[in-house]
Formats: structure tokens, sequence, C-alpha cells
């Protein structure tokens, strides 16, 4: 298991999840810098991920899709708002063909990457998203989740105790 | 669901909800639990109840306030597919790390 710890801010309308892995930060990066390692892991394994545009600075806008298994296309869109290679990038993610189409109602959140060195020469990788208002959230879950995924009923113990 | 995160943003009534799941209370045996008054605790399962989490219902005298599951099953389903995204992603990611390490990858 790559993740160890999530933390759920329902105030401030956070989730943060941090995975730790053994490799320098400069590998761990690529993950996000190289489209095709992006294709790898953005999409599960039913809606495979293609990125077509890649532009890793400032404001510039990446774009994809992901084809489900009967053909059906997803399109979404990052704006990167701050990069700094190998250690942070934050994006606005949202769903559409770009990001000038994002005021038409479509919800988008911001995505924070960051890479810090473990002591041990691993790297930990903290993913925060931030939820712009709980409308837009529940928008951002439901669509996200037609995305191949199906709702899986979970404990109610775990948001009690959030 | 917009009410139901707001509600739930709050650690009062996320206790109050977690004591309602396990069976019925008087709003006066809950106010006991909270160092506020019970016109606060009234408040509380009023956005509660507005949220769909709770029901209120009279029994003589007394309010009874009761917990409905199945919305908060909703929310928290919610919150958990999207933690299941990540981890889904994450593990990829290291799937991604692991082929490459093994020498087969590409």
């Amino acid at each position: 298991m790559s993740v160890t710890s999530v933390a759920k801010d329902l105030e401030a309308l956070t989730m943060t999840v941090t995975a730790e892995y053994d490799v320098s930060v400069d590998r761990a990066w690529q993950l996000w810098a190289d489209p095709r390692q992006l294709e790898r892991w953005w999409g599960p394994p039913t809606f495979p991920a293609t990125f077509e545009r890649h532009e890793l600075e400032p404001d510039g806008v990446v774009t994809y899709y992901m084809t489900g298994p009967e053909g059906e296309v997803h399109r979404g869109w990052w704006k990167v708002l701050e990069v700094e290679p190998p250690r942070r990038l934050v994006v606005q993610d949202g769903f559409g063909d770009e990001p000038s189409n994002a005021a038409a109602g479509m919800p988008s959140v911001t995505m924070r990457v960051t890479l810090a060195d473990r002591v041990d020469g691993g790297v930990v990788m903290t993913m925060l998203t931030a939820f712009p208002s709980l409308e837009a959230m529940e928008q951002m879950l439901q669509m996200g989740m037609e995305q191949g995924l199906t709702l899986a009923m979970g404990q109610i113990d775990r948001i009690l105790a959030a | 669901m917009d009410r139901v995160f707001h509600a739930l943003a709050d650690a009062t009534r996320r206790d109050i909800v977690r004591r309602v799941l396990d069976g019925e209370h008087s709003i006066s045996d809950l106010a006991r639990h909270y160092p506020m008054s019970m016109t606060a605790v009234q408040k509380h399962v009023g956005v509660l109840e507005g949220a769909g989490l709770v029901v209120k219902r009279r029994q003589g005298r007394e309010q009874r306030v009761v917990g409905r599951v199945e919305a908060l099953r909703r929310a928290e389903a919610l919150l958990a597919e999207y933690e299941r995204l990540w981890r889904e992603r994450f593990d990829r990611m290291g799937d991604v790390l692991m082929t490459e390490m093994e020498g087969n990858g590409r």
C-alpha cells in the first residue's frame, strides 16, 4: 500500500492524501511531468486516460480524455497555477474541453501536489484537493464517480470520526 | 447533500448524530453531554433535521431525536469514493515505479 494517511476536513472542504515511495523526488516528479507516465495511473484500467496538451508551466493547460468500456469519452483539463519542478504543482482540475469552458457551470477543484525527501532517501507525496464549495464538492464527486467508478457504501463511523 | 456536509462540519453535530444513531434520545438527554444551553443543542438538532440527517418526534411532552442512517450513508459514501479514487491512483503510481525498477517497464 502506497498511501500512508488520508485526512478529510469537512469544514475547510479539503482532502489530503499522503503516500510514500522508495524512489527519488526527481523520479516521482516524472509521474506528473511525463504525460505517458501520467496515462498509466490517472484513469482506472477500465477508463484509461489519454493526455493531449501537457504544458507544465505557469498558466499552462493540460487536457486529457478518458475512454470508457463502451467507447464513451469524458474530457477533463488542468490549468496550471503554480509549478516548481520537482517539488510542487498546483492546478485547477475540471471537467469539459478546456479551462475556458469552466465558466459554464462546470465545477472544478484545486489540486496541490508536493514532493518531499524522506529521511531514508524515499519520497513523500502529498496531494491536497480543495473544493470551492459544498455544492461543487458534491457535483465533482458525482461526476467523477461516473468515470468508471461504482459507489461503494462504506462505514458510517469513518465520517463521524472525521 | 450540500446541507448534509454543512451539518456534519461541526463536531457537536457529528457527536449528536453518533448518539442518535445508537438509539433515540430526548433533547434534554442530549443537552447533558455538551457545555451549552438546551436552546443551543436544539439549534444543532434543527440544522441536522434540515439536512435530513435526523428526525424529531414528539412523545408526550418530550421531543425525541432519531438518526436517519440512509442520509448519512450517502454523504459518507461520496467522500469515501473520492478517497478511494486517490488511493487507487497512488497505488497505480506505485505500480509504475515498481515495474520500472524490475526492469520490464518502459
